[in-house]
């Protein structure tokens, strides 16, 4: 009896290698859709050595052509898209990604020689919305683990600042993601996808068609061929604008600093802060024409102090280069 | 027996799965096990913070429905973020119908608790203390309910908040009671939000101790229907220590209650002592605003009878040695601006005596004023309607011991 047990488990595994060498490995549906898998590796998402990121034929991965900062982590970034099913294309906001879907993030920090990845977030659109999932990566690199509760590491920044990194807990996530209520992805807008991807998407059946309105916002890397206004527009829109807009985390605040907002007093100028508390420095706006340092958005940009720093979540230190791209911007206001 | 056993099973599966009580201890992880308790939690369970101090790096967040989070008393159960190394507050709430109850946060690095979008919550017996006392470093607000229907605050006490100890923003249905705010900025505000009742709390050594205000360029505006009674607002005296630029940085020191650009306020039965600017104070928003849809006036404020003794005898206001000079030593209780519709501004019982300033127009500063006696202002109004004032009675029933 017990031989025979043996006998049939090794059978099963000789059979699950043969379907392996056989068909391209899948993503595990039933993981994306239902329950809090334990570990990064349930869903399936990449194959190999898990450390080294390769994804499935089944996942994709994607950049945006200007990144949210997080204290300069290195991100690899992905979408699933289910057999048999199609992203549609929603003008210039989000893609309209099919139940089933996933969005995976990882974030990963230089050590030496050696890349280290440190967290991957999830973001899982099943039946009754989407959920977010924050992953540990263990110190040999071979697993990441569900840290519901989030957590700290330290690590040093591509700058050399030795920082106690954060990793959000799963309402931490909400607090980014979460729009009138309800938890959303924020990255893939069209606008910020270049058109190059996402007529790759189309081309592998897995987006209707290139949306309109994509790929208007700048390059990051070549944002000096850009004009000022846009680039710190753009820095705005995908570092603050998840929260402050209406409906989402900081919309108490009355800001709104989404790209398509054009009314100047809804994106600062001359806005009194409303809870701004100690964050308000000493100044009376939100943003003054013409002078960066009396504006409330840059000293709070410009601050690594919990309390003070914006945003609240998701870095320790100052980002210098967005800060200098929002403080042309200002300079550059007529007063 | 057997269709005993039978009717006893149909009964418990009609009924709601038990509640789970998840039990915390301070300690090693005590973060991680906090937080992973919020975050596990059912709606109907209860989460229970034995005593001693739990030391925190890192906001906590609450978003789960009908979730009871229980310390052991205000000074038994104290949540410590004097370490704390992100985050905007302490505690973060945006889930409806959640009950805070019986435990203390101190020195939070930002807010203490602000619960966010989160209707029907209770704030019972809860404290927040930033331990230095006032400074302008301190975090803004001590309890934080905003954008949220049905607020019940009770038993709260709030030192050293560099804004507001208790404030309540963009909210309807509110009730701030038998709470003490403490040496803040602002001891309990009222912003932007209507059907609020303030009654029976202390407010002491503030700088200003109670505000109802309305502010433009906000997505909910048109405060009012606010009651201010049976409160005791007294030494209200310490400087101003808001960072500039935020709205309480300027208020004066020695402001005892104040309504600003508010729509019908009942301010009557409450004991106001030494609050040297002004006991009792009724302006416009000061300053110059583009907002279409806001009315910076206050209209329809009634200051019915209130026991006052020495206000006004240090008053932070330009000119305060002539005024003081003019008024025989020491200034009327009651304080206003001289902006709106006189005829619909205000309503004050006959006892109280009051000035003016006359100002001649809307966010200039106080350019032009000709401070006066107020005369010939109508008395109150036998009744005023309190339908819809306060905080559901729903969320009265869960305050029990």
């Amino acid at each position: 009896m017990i031989g025979r047990a043996v006998f049939g488990v090794a059978l099963t595994s000789a059979l699950a290698a043969m379907a392996l060498a056989s068909k391209p490995q899948m993503v595990n549906d039933l993981a994306v859709r239902d329950g809090m898998p334990q570990k990064l590796s349930d869903y399936g998402f990449f194959q190999g050595n898990a450390g080294d990121q390769r994804p499935v034929e089944q996942v994709t991965s994607y950049r945006l052509n200007t990144p949210l900062y997080s204290d300069g982590a290195e991100k690899l970034r992905f979408v699933y898209v289910p057999s048999g099913t199609i992203a549609k294309a929603a003008g210039a906001d989000l893609l309209d990604l099919p139940v089933g879907s996933a969005l995976i993030k990882t974030f990963a920090f230089d050590q030496g020689q050696d890349r280290r990845l440190i967290e991957t977030r999830v973001l899982l659109h099943r039946a009754d919305g989407w959920v977010a999932l924050p992953y540990k990566w263990n110190a040999e690199q071979s697993e990441a683990t569900l840290a519901l509760a989030g957590g700290r590491v330290d690590v040093t920044t591509p700058t050399g600042e030795a920082i106690s990194y954060r990793i959000p807990n799963k309402n931490q996530c909400k607090e980014c993601h979460g729009l009138n209520g309800a938890v959303v992805p924020i990255g893939p807008k069209a606008r910020n996808l270049s058109r190059e991807w996402l007529s790759a998407m189309v081309e592998t059946g897995r987006l209707d068609m290139v949306p309109e309105g994509a790929d208007v916002l700048p390059q990051w890397e070549n944002r000096g061929s850009a004009s000022t206004a846009a680039v710190a527009r753009a820095y705005l829109d995908v570092n603050c604008a998840h929260c402050h807009r209406p409906l989402a985390g900081a919309s108490n605040s009355g800001l709104d600093l989404r790209w398509e907002q054009d009314d100047p007093h809804a994106l600062g100028v001359l806005k009194r802060p409303v809870a701004a508390g100690r964050g308000a420095g000493s100044h009376l706006f939100d943003i003054v024409p013409g002078r960066p340092d009396q504006s409330i958005l840059l000293y709070r940009m410009a601050s690594d102090e919990p309390g003070v720093a914006m945003p609240e979540l998701g870095k320790a230190t100052v980002d210098v280069e967005g800060t200098e791209a929002v403080r042309k911007w200002i300079e550059g206001m007529t007063p | 027996m057997i269709r005993l056993s039978i009717a006893a099973m149909a009964l418990a599966s009609a009924a709601p799965l038990a509640a789970e009580t998840h039990s915390i201890v301070p300690g090693a992880n005590a973060q991680e096990r906090l937080q992973e308790a919020l975050i596990l939690a059912e709606p109907g369970d209860e989460i229970v913070l034995a005593a001693g101090r739990y030391a925190l790096t890192d906001g906590l967040s609450l978003d789960v429905d009908e979730v009871t989070v229980r310390g052991a008393g205000m000074d038994g159960t104290v949540l410590d973020f004097t370490a704390q190394e992100g985050a905007g507050e302490g505690l973060l709430v945006t889930s409806d119908n959640v009950t805070l109850r019986d435990f203390a946060l101190e020195n939070p690095k930002g807010d203490g608790v602000k619960s966010k979008g989160a209707d029907n919550i209770v704030y019972h017996r809860i404290r927040v203390t930033w331990t230095r006392g006032p400074h302008p470093e301190n975090g803004a607000y001590g309890v934080y309910p905003v954008e949220s229907n049905g607020v019940l605050v009770d038993g709260v006490k709030v030192t050293g908040a560099s804004d507001a100890g208790i404030y309540v923003g963009q909210s309807n249905r509110i009730t701030v009671r038998n709470s003490i705010a403490e040496a803040n900025v602002a001891g309990i505000e009222i912003e932007n939000s209507r059907n609020a009742l303030v009654e029976r709390n202390i407010a002491t050594r503030n700088t200003g101790g109670i505000l109802v205000f309305d502010l433009p360029d906000l997505p909910v505006m048109g405060g009012g229907n606010v009651v201010v009674e049976n409160n005791l607002v007294v030494a209200n005296d310490t400087p101003n220590f808001a960072p500039p630029g935020n709205i309480v940085a300027n208020v004066r020191r020695g402001t005892g209650i104040m309504v600003m650009a508010n729509d019908r306020v009942l301010v009557k039965d409450n004991i106001l002592s030494g609050n040297p600017t002004a006991p009792i104070m009724v302006i416009a928003y000061t300053q110059p605003f583009e907002d279409e849809r806001y009315n910076p006036y206050p209209r329809d404020v009634t200051i019915g009878a209130n026991l006052i003794a020495d206000g006004g005898y240090d008053p932070q206001i330009e000119g305060a040695e002539m005024l003081l000079q003019a008024f025989g030593g020491e200034l009327p209780p009651l304080m206003w601006d001289g902006l709106g519709d006189p005829a619909t501004t205000l309503r004050v019982a006959p006892e109280i005596t009051g000035w003016t300033l006359n100002l001649p127009a809307q966010g200039q500063g106080l350019a032009g004023a000709q401070p006066s006696p107020i005369r010939d202002v109508p008395a109150p109004e036998a009744d005023f309607d309190r339908e819809g004032i306060g905080a559901p009675s729903a969320l009265e029933d869960r305050l029990g011991s």
